[in-house]
């Protein structure tokens, strides 16, 4: 019936061409990975095709070009959601699942946003950050219960014994995983310069490491994934810390999927795929169905390391992640990341996206009381992910148990990334998630390396200017320290999960 | 269920202790007017006093000192100690007449009206060994056996607290200024070679008996000036090895960790002391790599276990006598020394009060710790 190619899909955005501003130098033309700008008479959009990615806007030197909602009222109805009625359009188009890309963006409610934070007054004095040493250093992997000294000849106390393999971060953030194939090497690239600038860690995600990343082996998660991609011994030397990933909050329980259109021969050398196939990782590890093949895998990759490298297991945050990740940790693992719902990707089935899997906020309270209780919380460090916004999201995860967060989203967004949500499609405007040559370059990496260094260098400055409110000159002295947090609109129950006390109490 | 609904207070206050390394014995006199003189840094809701050598007739017993505001607490606090130690000897703690408790008071309120809220009724002492079969096989130790009697009756029994449990030492405390608590608990009859003495002033809370200095735990006491910022995580660092925080200040975490790093963990003094106020990244780094690698695991292992926050801390054991600041000095300590005597105190008057000309007089510097032990040999 309908042959235009968006079906019964109505047009989201409008570009609004101010013709006396536009000098016709077809920039946003050039600029539109989406093909939604053409040129006739003048620059008109191309109806149906605008995602609100913003990069005509940006490249635009005259401002000639704002985005607009495209009006359309439907007849309202709470229940039947205009997504929803759009959603049954697609479905009932292609017939497969709704492919969609970041994170969960429903309205749940977000924790984070109902938590605040103490400062001291009076009693004990709050310290000033741009006077006083404030130290953010943190190291991850497994920790001793204690401490073991004897005396030297010279009657001096020195450490007994050798400390297990860990990984000093400058600051408590890393670049979470984020694959070779879902984004461009430049990204890669820009991260893994930030990564070293920051004295910090950037993850590869599941998709092998580029040789141009090499230089940068101090400060690599390589990943080991269900597809295995990539994985071979110059990849598990090439890194800092070596990550097995279980799950991903965009995605729990299904593997990663890269379109056979972005496989292309770089990425098909990197992966260990032939060119143009799709990269479908498994949903389960093929050699993992339970906890002590789990342990099997964590000693074969310490094995092949010497015991030299930590490694870490990232699961996502599902009911039962307490119990989960106690097993994950007497499993052998030196370090869990915990990725919460808000966690984004470059693909995913939209309705796991949206309905599966639990908040971080709640997840990583959870875990840290479990692993106390187990006594076993020396034996890993923790790191909180899926949807840490801003430094403030960082500092209540840190209050709420994680040594440490990992960013992805944000670290995108410093590049340039406008959230139109699109990574899946491979047309990314900006350079980052696309294969595209044309489109890739212009991501350039020394300037995304700056971005995202000073992007941690701000917020490592918000973390010390709290450490210093809450009057204490080392993170650790708050990490996991509830009593600093109060909820502001929860109930008990969640009050009860999170071990923080109402505001006012 | 992990309960996190606890609470803590606060507290500025004023500190003096005293040590002969010889282990000659001094009564309580001294310490009584050293502690006078800084009258200005308590509000009169609290003052209290450590002891050591002061029960030699009884030097192989735990001294458990216990306050408790009813006679169904005691009878409960005296068949648990029935049931689980031989208690050798028990007595009432003796003290002046209740009138004489308070000459200074000046809390504003009836004094006969708010006695039983500041001060319980019953204050006792027993003397005790673990009743334990001779081959038992819990893996505990006599100490360990102790802290958990504590723990049992400061979390389970109600109205009762056990404020000392060494051998060979007791605490003194109540609400009220700490020459007025001397002058009641009679310390000028008690022989020491080793005093503490504090003058508290809560911040938050109207002085609960329970939440005076010192704290202790076997043999250990802490008296503190200060307050602990990293409390929440300390408290539940310790929850993990079963430490329970029932007095609800920072203080009893101060003690806590002490037992753990030195008792438990069987760490040296010096050493846990660099793990509770650890040396700065920065001057860690300059260090030999020996050095290094010592304070770069225990700041990786014992990171909950950094004390932050102002605060100076005079803790004592039967062999020595330990004064600390945090690691940037948010809190005064003045330490001094003449002959075998060592002084510590918030301030220098309070030394000068009993010690008009010491050899040397100095302002420890941060997080360095000044350590004063019984000479080898002395008994």
């Amino acid at each position: 019936m309908n042959q235009n190619k968006r079906g019964l899909i109505p047009p989201k955005f409008k570009q609004v061409i101010n013709r006396e501003l536009c000098r016709r130098c077809k920039r946003c033309i050039l600029s539109c990975g989406f093909e939604a700008l053409k040129f006739e008479n003048g620059v008109i959009g191309i109806a149906g095709e605008c995602v609100a990615c913003h990069r005509c806007v940006t490249m635009c030197p005259e401002g000639a070009i704002t985005i607009q909602k495209q009006p359309l009222d439907y007849r309202d109805n709470e229940y039947w959601t205009v997504e929803i009625r759009e959603e049954l359009y697609r479905q009932s188009e292609s017939g497969g699942v709704i492919l969609a890309s970041m994170g969960n963006d429903k309205p749940f409610k977000s924790y984070f946003d109902h938590l605040v934070l103490d400062a001291c007054q009076v009693t004990n004095p709050s310290i000033d950050p741009l006077r006083e040493p404030m130290e953010l250093r943190t190291y991850l992997g497994r920790k001793p219960e204690k401490v073991t000294v004897e005396k030297d000849k010279k009657g001096k106390f020195q450490l007994k014994g050798k400390m297990p393999a860990n990984l000093l971060l400058e600051t408590p953030i890393i670049f979470g995983g984020m694959s070779y194939g879902s984004v461009s090497l430049n990204t890669h690239k820009a991260l893994a310069m930030a990564a070293k600038n920051c004295g910090i860690l950037m993850n590869t995600g599941e998709g092998g490491l580029h040789k141009d990343l090499y230089p940068y082996t101090d400060n690599i998660i390589v990943q080991c994934a269900s597809g295995r991609f990539g994985v071979n011994e110059e990849y598990l030397k090439r890194a800092a810390m070596i990550e097995i990933k279980i799950g991903q909050g965009a995605k729990p329980g299904i593997g990663g999927h890269l379109p056979g259109e972005k496989v292309t021969a770089p990425i098909s050398e990197t992966r260990m795929i032939p060119i143009g196939t799709d990269a479908l990782s498994p949903a389960p590890h093929h050699d993992i169905y339970s906890i002590e093949d789990l342990r099997q895998l964590i000693f074969s990759l310490k094995e092949a390391t010497e015991y030299k490298k930590p490694v870490c297991v990232k699961i996502s945050a599902v009911h039962n992640v307490a119990a989960i990740a106690s097993g994950v940790a007497r499993a052998g693992a030196d370090v869990i990341c915990i990725d919460g719902f808000r966690g984004g990707t470059g693909a995913t089935p939209k309705m796991v996206r949206d309905h599966v899997g639990i908040p971080i906020e709640l997840a990583i309270a959870a875990v840290d009381d479990r692993l106390r209780e187990e006594n076993i919380r020396h034996q890993v460090s923790l790191i909180a992910s899926g949807g840490i916004r801003t430094s403030a999201d960082m500092i209540k995860a840190i209050g709420l148990g994680a040594d440490a967060v990992a960013i992805c989203t944000a670290a995108l967004v410093a590049l340039g990334c406008h959230l139109c949500q699109q990574c899946h499609t491979g047309n990314c405007s900006w350079g980052i998630a696309t294969q595209r040559p044309e489109m890739e370059r212009r991501l350039d990496p020394e300037w995304g390396g700056q971005q995202l260094t000073r992007l941690i260098q701000a917020w490592s400055y918000e973390l010390k200017e709290v450490l210093g409110l809450l009057g204490v000159n080392a993170v650790e002295s708050f990490r996991g320290s509830r009593e600093r947090l109060r909820g502001i609109g929860l109930s008990e129950l969640e009050l009860d999960i999170l071990g923080v006390k109402h505001a006012g109490r | 269920m992990v309960n996190h609904n606890y609470q803590h207070e606060s507290s500025g206050c004023g500190l003096v202790g005293i040590i002969s390394t010889t282990g000659k014995k001094m009564s309580g006199e001294q310490v009584l007017r050293a502690v006078a003189i800084l009258h200005e840094r308590g509000n009169g809701l609290g003052g209290g006093f450590a002891a050591y050598g002061i029960y030699p007739k009884y030097r192989d017993f735990f001294a458990f000192h216990l306050l408790m505001d009813s006679a169904e607490s005691k009878s409960a606090v005296e068949a648990y100690l029935q049931e689980r130690f031989l208690v050798e000897h028990g007595e009432e703690i003796p003290t002046r007449n209740p009138s004489e408790r308070y000459p200074n008071y000046s809390g504003g309120r009836n004094l006969e009206e708010i006695l039983p809220e500041i001060m319980p009724s019953l204050l006792w002492r027993y003397f005790c060994k673990p009743k334990r079969p001779e081959n038992s096989t819990d893996g505990l130790t006599d100490e360990d056996y102790v802290v958990q009697a504590v723990m049992h009756i400061n979390e389970n029994i109600h109205g009762a607290f056990v404020i000392s449990s060494g051998r060979n030492m007791g605490v003194f405390k109540g609400v009220g200024y700490p020459e007025d608590l001397g002058h009641f608990f009679k310390l000028e009859e008690y022989e020491a070679y080793i005093w503490t003495g504090h003058a508290r002033f809560p911040t938050n809370s109207q002085g609960w008996w329970g939440g005076a200095h010192p704290f202790t735990l076997l043999d250990w006491a802490v008296i503190h000036n200060g307050e602990i910022s990293s409390y929440g995580i300390n408290k539940r660092y310790l929850e993990m090895y079963g430490y329970k925080c029932t007095l609800m200040t920072d203080t009893e975490v101060v003690t806590y960790m002490l037992d753990l790093l030195i008792r438990k963990h069987g760490l040296p003094t010096e050493v846990a002391l660099r793990a509770v106020a650890a040396p700065f990244w920065k001057d860690v780094d300059r260090m030999p790599a020996d050095e290094r690698k010592l304070h770069e695991a225990l700041r990786m292992v014992y990171g909950s276990a950094l004390l932050n926050g102002p605060f100076a801390i005079i803790f004592t054991h039967s062999r020595g006598m330990v004064g600390m600041n945090d690691r940037i000095k948010l809190r005064p300590l003045v330490a001094a020394c003449k002959g075998d005597m060592v002084y510590m105190s918030s301030e220098e008057c309070g030394i000068r009060e009993i010690c008009p000309n010491p050899e040397r007089v100095w302002n420890p510097r941060a997080g360095h710790p000044v350590i004063a032990r019984l000479e080898d040999g002395v008994k």
